[in-house]
């Protein structure tokens, strides 16, 4: 007996039977009816003989376009897991009053806000945001894929294993209940001493290789690989806040690793970085968390910035108001991210000085911000708006961004935070600038490329439907949690003695199941669309008038992106190259030459997950042996010289022929 | 779609408003209403700036709609030198006028600042407090008249309040939002809240941060009174209660939720230094060594890294 | 790669808004891994930052006085050097394009290397046998962090190493290859600036302390 159990501890570690949660029912059957639609899902690609193709086409692809769509799939499932937690939150604050203690314990209900918070900035906000530089950005600047194809492809796979360990959570253990920034000494080994942290650390740390990885990788490109012409003060202002936004992610990833590398050799190793004993400074961890926090935020909306310039200056058909003044705020933000980050804990007694010194840093961003917010405004001006949906999502972002910007500044006075910090006013707050400025940026992207994507628009009508209820639901939801921040109610309460707040509560319910129609609209939306999809079509690659290179080749575009490199000599590179009348060139093609696809990020990024699980565990045969077979693939890989290939010139020819001839068929019509 | 939804909602946001309070809005101390009036002032101030950006977009959108052939079409009009120095300075004026604003009031507002006492209260020797966040309750000595509560914190009107706070556990946030806003209790060290009550009352306390699983329940009350209340009070917690000995100390440090009210008549010398320095259990060694008299070490002190051990070696040696 | 052109096929305006030859835009490896050892500092930053604040907790502990050995260090520390001087003379060698003498340089700096670790784990080792392993104090957590980082970044370099050098024995010094060798100079170069770092900033200053 003794014999059996060292050995099931040594080849299972933490893990028993227990760890399934079938005495919880509403995760269980969650779990049950996950796992039972993961094998419908399975079963039909398998039944459809579909795995082949998945493979050889997407999970094996270095095609940027490609790995761009996988992310947004992947931003849009996570989405759905990380609104079931806002509707149980909502559901259990909106229930739980006075001898009524709603149906979630604190130990779930803490797990489920922490769940919501990591999963939507971690696994929808920050996909959204890569997934669309992803697909738009080597097009925007001319190239025919990013600077490392195949980086792309092993991030990609390393961000959707992160996704995978959390998910796993729900169902094998339990998730961390310290907060979506784990805050020390919370979430030390001493008060959480459960594999709810590890999951949470062996998650963001296997994703956050993929995105400093894919970061560096834009960085490159955009700096190496535009196409002829294309000075830096001619890039598209969408490729500007990508570069910012890598930057961004190049410099402060890093800090995120390291300190949550530093909380783990305190949980696994029982070292003194964070802990109440031996010397730790937990407000060392609450530094270093915020120093790559701050910048996250602007990680987040400067890429959506981008989106709402070009959407803007699309659809209003003229060109960007004050574009080097765009380009200076963008930069100026980039550089002010990393001089904010003590205003997030004003009330840590850090002393007068120091405070009023971050508050007043904090206020200077909202400078620059202004500053764009008037540029769009300008762009509109003289302009001939065509109120399409990408357009109704970002005057619908203007407006509700400059509410959150606002209550961003009074946050940032230290002495309101003082009253306000972690009350629900601030979480209306930041609320306010993700939905407002982070999703509606995404949507009003993807609404915008998806018809360069697929070769066919999304549906206006379910567009629109989508849109009110996201920016109804949205103001339903989190107006009463103003109200509620300014009666003196803090967050991440799962029960409520004052009968008054009910109502409150009830009313944020409602918006949240308005949100959950908007994004069941938008589902509808794609569905829609896919059946009408001939009615749709988009057959000159430019549906909207577009301005900028992309819209220059066919939709969806070829897997080259361009048969000749267009060469730039304005900013708006197609608004020009189209009133010049450049002809697209229609013989002389050369044999073009392309990375392959592998499946070695795939193989990696699975190990990597198995290594993780096992870590997380302390199942160590598990995690050593997942770790060296990590190495020897990566070495494996690196023995393949045979990475390229090339599209034949005939081949090129022959697509660039039907293109040019549907073109051509549409310009009679 | 959802659209004709919006009127009623509106409508009921509006009757409900009427009937809450907002307590953050109407304080009963003098330091939190600094603090609002610095809300609102700050509110004011940029709206001037967005209520304006609201009106001209909606007017910008309208009038240059696709549809409206009269108004003017520049499509290449990207650049105005007078509208970006005003695009540019609008802003900047408005965040200098905050920004001094926010300074004046970080200082005048710090809450390691004694408050300022009004002729009206008079001159009036602060009352000690000295307070400990635990899993998952609030412990409250009152060195002045050595008694201690848990879970009911009490205070005269219009004497200043001296708050001295740390930590048992994990990171707690001690706030009464109609008395002062908030500061954090933290593990090893000190922070301070200077605060003042004006009007009688039962007002809300809590922590706001999250602390753990009984993090909801830790809430207390904070009973504003009159003198002769508060020395009645004081006598209540000296006959009704006993001795907080080490001990007894250590029981308490069991996590519990929704704990009901204790009153102490007494308890252990050194307790809160020795809290602070965690060596309460007189087994642990403490982070810092201390003299009989010592007064704890602040959190600036060791926000700032300097290294409580270092001085220990030093005076050691 | 193509040299063909486009001329004479195409419209008027092709010329002017199309490339007629085949981009070639310049390999961005030695950029992307520049960068990547910039966001590397970066972790070496907050380690260092660590370090800086915990260097004094010594929770009743050992001292650095206690438990540092300055000579053991020197000696160290030269294994590093020379490692990173017998890495240049390899590179020297490949800019002659002579394989066989970077070969050996290049198993020269990492046999250096290889004692470097070594000494290192031994260090180590024997501060954990005197009661002084990380979990004791503050001072000590930051201390193994920080050093046992380095001492890791230092052992990949020699794995791949090792891989280099067989993929140079197989395939030549190909232009693929010189990159890689020129980014893994790269990298053997930055651990001895961060070494320099750690050895003034940890050791010495840790001694004085």
């Amino acid at each position: 007996m003794e014999h059996g159990s060292a050995l099931m501890h040594v080849l299972l570690g933490k893990l028993t039977l227990d760890a399934i949660p079938y005495d919880v029912p509403l995760i269980f059957w969650t779990g049950v009816v996950v796992a039972v639609l993961t094998v419908a899902v399975l079963g039909t690609i398998t039944a459809a003989g579909w795995w082949g193709y998945l493979w050889r086409e997407w999970f094996t692809s270095v095609d940027h376009k490609k790995i761009g769509i996988m992310y947004l799939v992947l931003a849009v499932i996570m989405l759905l897991r990380g609104f079931s937690d806002a509707i149980l939150m909502r559901l259990q604050q909106a229930m739980a009053f006075g001898g009524n203690m709603g149906f979630l314990p604190p130990e779930h209900y803490n797990q489920i806000f922490t769940a919501h918070g990591t999963i939507m900035i971690f696994f929808v906000a920050m996909p959204l945001v890569v997934g669309l530089m992803n697909y738009v950005v080597p097009m925007q600047i001319g190239g025919r894929d990013v600077a490392f194809p195949f980086l792309n492809n092993f991030s990609f796979w390393m961000t959707a294993s992160g996704a995978m360990l959390i998910m796993v959570s729900l169902f094998i253990g339990s998730f961390s209940r310290a907060g979506w920034l784990a805050m020390a000494p919370l979430s030390e080994a001493a008060y959480s001493p459960g594999v709810g942290v590890d999951y949470y650390i062996w998650g963001l740390q296997i994703a956050g290789v993929g995105t400093l990885l894919s970061g560096i990788n834009f960085v490159v490109t955009i700096v190496k690989m535009r196409a002829p012409g294309m000075s830096m003060m001619k890039m598209p202002v969408f490729t500007w806040t990508a570069l910012c936004t890598n930057i961004l992610i190049v410099a402060a990833f890093p800090i995120l690793t390291a300190t949550l590398g530093l909380l783990s050799l305190d949980r696994y190793l029982g070292m003194h970085f964070f802990t109440n004993s031996a010397g730790g400074e937990a407000m060392m961890y609450t530094n270093l968390i915020w120093i790559w926090g701050h910048p996250e935020v602007y990680i987040l909306i400067l890429p959506m910035f981008g989106v709402f310039s070009e959407v803007i200056s699309t659809f209003s058909g003229k060109r960007l108001f004050g574009y080097s003044s765009m380009v200076y705020a963008t930069a100026a933000i980039t550089l002010l991210s990393y001089l904010v980050w003590l205003h997030h804990f004003f009330t840590m007694g850090s002393g007068a000085d120091v405070n009023s010194f971050f508050a007043i840093t904090t206020m200077i961003i909202s400078i620059p911000t202004g500053v764009k917010i008037f540029n769009w405004l300008f762009t509109m001006y003289r302009g001939r708006i065509r109120f399409e949906v990408p357009m109704l999502w970002s005057l619908a972002f203007l407006f509700t961004f400059v509410i959150g910007g606002m209550t961003g500044v009074m946050l940032s006075v230290a002495p309101a935070d003082f009253v306000l910090h972690n009350s629900l006013f601030l979480v209306a707050h930041f609320h306010n600038v993700i939905i407002g400025g982070v999703v509606f940026g995404a949507f009003a992207g993807m609404n915008f490329w998806f018809p360069k994507a697929f070769g066919f628009r999304l549906d206006p009508f379910w567009g629109k439907v989508s849109f009110w209820c996201w920016l109804v639901g949205y103001w339903v939801a989190f107006t009463p949690l103003y109200v509620m921040g300014l009666m003196g109610v803090t967050r991440r309460l799962s029960h409520f003695t004052d009968p008054s707040l009910q109502i409150w509560f009830e009313i944020a319910g409602v918006g949240a199941a308005i949100i959950l129609v908007g994004i069941a609209a938008f589902l509808v939306q794609i569905a829609v669309s896919i059946r009408n999809r001939h009615a749709l079509a988009d057959t000159t690659g430019d549906p909207w008038d577009g301005r900028t290179l992309e819209w220059s080749t066919s939709s969806p575009p070829p897997h080259y992106n361009f048969a000749f490199t267009p060469v730039v000599h304005d900013r708006d590179a197609w608004t020009d190259m189209k009133r010049r009348g450049a002809e697209r060139p229609t013989a002389g093609f050369s044999p073009i030459h392309m990375p392959k696809n592998t499946g070695a990020g795939f193989v990696l990024a699975f190990l990597s997950f198995v290594c993780g699980f096992g870590l997380v565990w302390h199942i160590w045969w598990m995690a050593g042996a997942s770790f060296l077979a990590l190495i020897a693939v990566a070495i494996g890989h690196s023995f393949n010289y045979h990475r390229d290939y090339h599209i034949p010139a005939d081949e090129v020819r022959d697509v660039e022929q039907t293109f040019a001839r549907r073109v051509a068929e549409q310009g009679a019509v | 779609m959802l659209k004709p939804l919006r009127i009623p909602l509106l409508a009921l946001l509006l009757v409900s408003l009427g009937g809450c309070q907002m307590v953050v809005l109407d304080p009963a101390g003098q330091v939190a209403m600094g603090e609002r009036n610095l809300l609102i002032a700050s509110t004011v101030l940029m709206l001037l700036i967005i209520v304006p950006v609201m009106v001209l977009t909606a007017v910008i959108a309208y009038r240059y709609r696709h549809s409206n052939r009269e108004a003017d079409y520049q499509p290449d009009w990207e650049h105005s030198i007078t509208l970006e120095l005003v695009i540019w300075s609008a802003p900047l004026l408005i965040i200098i006028a905050l920004g001094a604003l926010t300074w004046i009031g970080t200082h005048k507002l710090d809450p390691y600042r004694p408050v300022e006492q009004t002729a009206a209260a008079g001159e009036t020797e602060p009352l000690h407090v000295q307070v400990v966040s635990m899993d998952w309750k609030w412990l409250f000595f009152y060195p002045d008249y050595g008694i201690a509560t848990v879970n009911q914190l009490a205070a005269p009107v219009d004497r200043p309040i001296e708050f001295r706070l740390t930590s048992d556990t994990v990171m707690n946030s001690f706030y009464i939002p109609a008395l002062a806003g908030q500061i954090y209790t933290m593990a090893g060290m000190q922070t301070e809240l200077h605060a003042v009550i004006n009007e009688v009352g039962d007002y809300k306390g809590f922590s706001a941060n999250i602390s753990g699983e009984g993090f909801t329940d830790m809430r207390f009350r904070f009973k504003g009174m009159t003198d002769k209340g508060f020395r009645q009070w004081i006598e209540r917690v000296r006959s009704q209660g006993d001795e907080l000995d080490r001990t007894g100390y250590m029981a308490l440090q069991e996590p519990t939720r929704d704990e009901p009210v204790h009153y102490y008549s007494g308890y252990a010398d050194h307790l809160y230094r020795d809290i602070v320095h965690r060596c309460v259990d007189p087994d642990t060694p403490c982070t810092r060594a201390t003299g009989p008299d010592d007064e704890p070490a602040g959190a600036q002190e060791a926000a700032t890294a300097v290294s409580v051990e270092a001085l220990a070696r030093a005076d050691a040696k | 790669m193509s040299e063909t052109t486009a001329s004479g096929a195409v419209g008027p305006g092709a010329s002017i808004f199309y490339a007629t030859e085949e981009p070639h835009p310049d390999n961005g490896t030695l950029l992307g891994f520049w960068i990547y050892l910039m966001s590397d500092c970066l972790i070496f930053a907050v380690l260092f930052a660590c370090y800086a604040v915990y260097g004094g907790s010594y929770a009743g502990g050992p001292t650095p006085g206690e438990v540092f050995d300055l000579h053991g260090l020197a000696l160290n520390t030269a294994m590093l050097l020379f490692s990173s001087i017998t890495y240049g003379f390899a590179m020297l060698e490949m800019a002659q394009r002579r394989r066989t003498r970077t070969l050996a340089w290049l198993a020269v700096a990492g046999l250096f290397a290889v004692a470097f670790v070594g000494f290192e784990v031994n260090e180590f080792a024997h501060m954990i046998a005197e009661g002084a392993g990380p979990w004791r104090s503050a001072f000590l957590s930051s201390f193994f962090a920080l050093v046992a980082t380095h001492g890791l970044h230092v052992t990949s370099g020699i794995i791949w190493l090792a891989t280099l050098m067989i993929q140079v024995g197989r395939y030549g010094l190909t232009a693929e290859n010189e990159r890689r060798l020129s980014c893994l100079s790269m990298f053997w170069h930055f651990l001895d600036l961060v070494w320099v770092g750690v050895f003034s900033f940890v050791y010495l200053v840790g001694v004085l302390r």
